[in-house]
């Protein structure tokens, strides 16, 4: 017997599936923006002068990027509640988000500072700036210009991989998803919907952070 | 009640990782085989298979790997594939990791200078003469470290497998979990053997990198 395709039960859940494309949104821009102030001290730190610093957040760094995100989701959520830490799921959610997204900003944002030619380091620290200016003014943006591709793709990775937050029942859009198939038992129908709705979530993502670069970096090294 | 020493919940956690290590192998070895035609397609003279490939490797790394689960293991009964929670995530990560070594390999064969597919267009070899002969062992040596880094990638890709039921080293934490009410400590362990896995992988993919530009 063929399978009849019924993408029609699906409107009836339009609501549901809005909310949890908003939720995954929502989460993706919070985390996208501690992630990467997180980064960006995870950077300063493992390219500074104070040697316990930097093996400390090199440490973070190794132990995230070797674990799975879900393993550190349910860490999270289901482990530190015996510290007596209890979060809600998308405090949960977020906070590990952010720790993973910081452990791999780190890393790219550190690249980008190591390719900083020495000469202007020396010639901001001769015009009188202090570490920390020369790290706001003189290395950072353009380290960030150099490194916008790579930190908008690692954005897109973390904003996919929100999608298992499902499991610990943040409402974002695999949760959506789950929920709607439970309900109309079409589960090939909306996880293909759900799919291309990430997929455009990607494109979306990625489109804005090519003009945010480009409105940002366009005028190189004169900005600030 | 019963009581689990510290050995039941390690003990259970590394047979269970057996099956973490043997799906990241299939993973790997199938998804590699899979991603040489892709990036065969990806590069080739034929405008229709070049934008299929293009598509193909646009829409896996666009969508999360859960979905890809999702739908192998909905869509293949509905071709009339009897599916397990094995055969499925098999068949996800294969696709998924064939879409990202395609693209990984794209870049190193991209970095195999112009001057080389014309010398070698110039001696009147084919296409898959050129691949066979000129480009892939040249683009081959720089394609190693990235190569391997990404293994980490699929070791942990295996863990959203344990979503739709096949049991590796998360899923059974899980289970360990719900019987022993130590979440703090199982998932901690599970975490560390992930750790295990994967840190030496990186270590060897960076100690390979190094190795490659010292050697240019």
């Amino acid at each position: 017997m063929a399978y009849s395709f019924d993408f029609s039960s699906l409107l009836d859940y339009t609501p549901v599936l809005v909310d949890g494309v908003a939720t995954t949104v929502a989460l993706t821009a919070v985390s996208t923006v501690l992630g990467v102030a997180l980064g960006i001290g995870g950077a300063a730190a493992r390219t500074s002068s104070v040697k316990p610093l930097a093996v400390v957040v090199g440490a973070y760094v190794e132990l995230i990027r070797n674990t799975p995100f879900l393993v550190q989701l349910f860490f999270i959520f289901f482990g530190l509640p015996s510290l007596g830490i209890r979060l809600a799921e998308w405090q949960a959610a977020v906070l590990a988000m952010v720790i993973n997204l910081g452990a791999y900003s780190t890393e790219i944002i550190r690249a980008g500072i190591e390719a900083t030619p020495k000469g202007q380091i020396e010639a901001g620290a001769s015009l009188g700036m202090t570490g920390p200016q020369i790290f706001r003014y003189v290395v950072l943006g353009p380290a960030m210009a150099k490194i916008w591709p790579a930190l908008t793709s690692q954005i897109v990775i973390v904003m996919l991989g929100s999608s298992v937050c499902s499991q610990i029942a943040a409402e974002e859009l695999s949760f959506a998803a789950n929920f709607i198939q439970s309900r109309n038992f079409r589960p090939f129908e909306v996880y293909f919907l759900a799919t291309a709705l990430y997929l455009a979530l990607a494109v979306g993502l990625r489109w804005i952070f090519s003009l945010m670069g480009q409105r940002m970096f366009a005028k190189g090294v004169s900005r600030a | 009640m019963l009581n689990f020493t510290l050995w039941d919940i390690l003990s259970n956690l590394l047979l269970a990782a057996r099956w973490t290590v043997l799906l990241s192998l299939i993973a790997f070895v199938s998804g590699g085989v899979a991603g040489l035609l892709l990036l065969v397609a990806r590069v080739s003279p034929v405008p229709p298979l070049r934008i299929a490939a293009k598509l193909f490797i646009e829409v896996f790394q666009g969508t999360p790997l859960l979905m890809q689960l999702f739908i192998v293991f909905f869509a293949l009964p509905l071709i009339g594939i009897e599916t397990s929670a094995w055969t499925s995530a098999a068949v996800a990560l294969t696709l998924f990791t064939a879409a990202y070594l395609a693209e990984i390999w794209r870049g190193c064969v991209e970095a195999v200078p112009k001057g080389q597919w014309e010398a070698s267009a110039s001696l009147a070899m084919t296409f898959p003469e050129q691949m066979r002969h000129v480009i892939l062992p040249q683009a081959l040596r720089i394609a190693v470290p990235p190569t391997v880094g990404f293994s980490v990638q699929v070791v942990k890709g295996t863990a959203v497998t344990s979503i739709i039921g096949f049991v590796e080293v998360t899923k059974a934490g899980t289970m360990i979990t719900n019987a022993t009410f130590q979440p703090f400590l199982v998932y901690g362990l599970v975490g560390l053997i992930y750790f295990a896995l994967c840190y030496p992988l990186s270590l060897s993919a960076k100690a390979l990198e190094r190795k490659l530009n010292v050697a240019r």
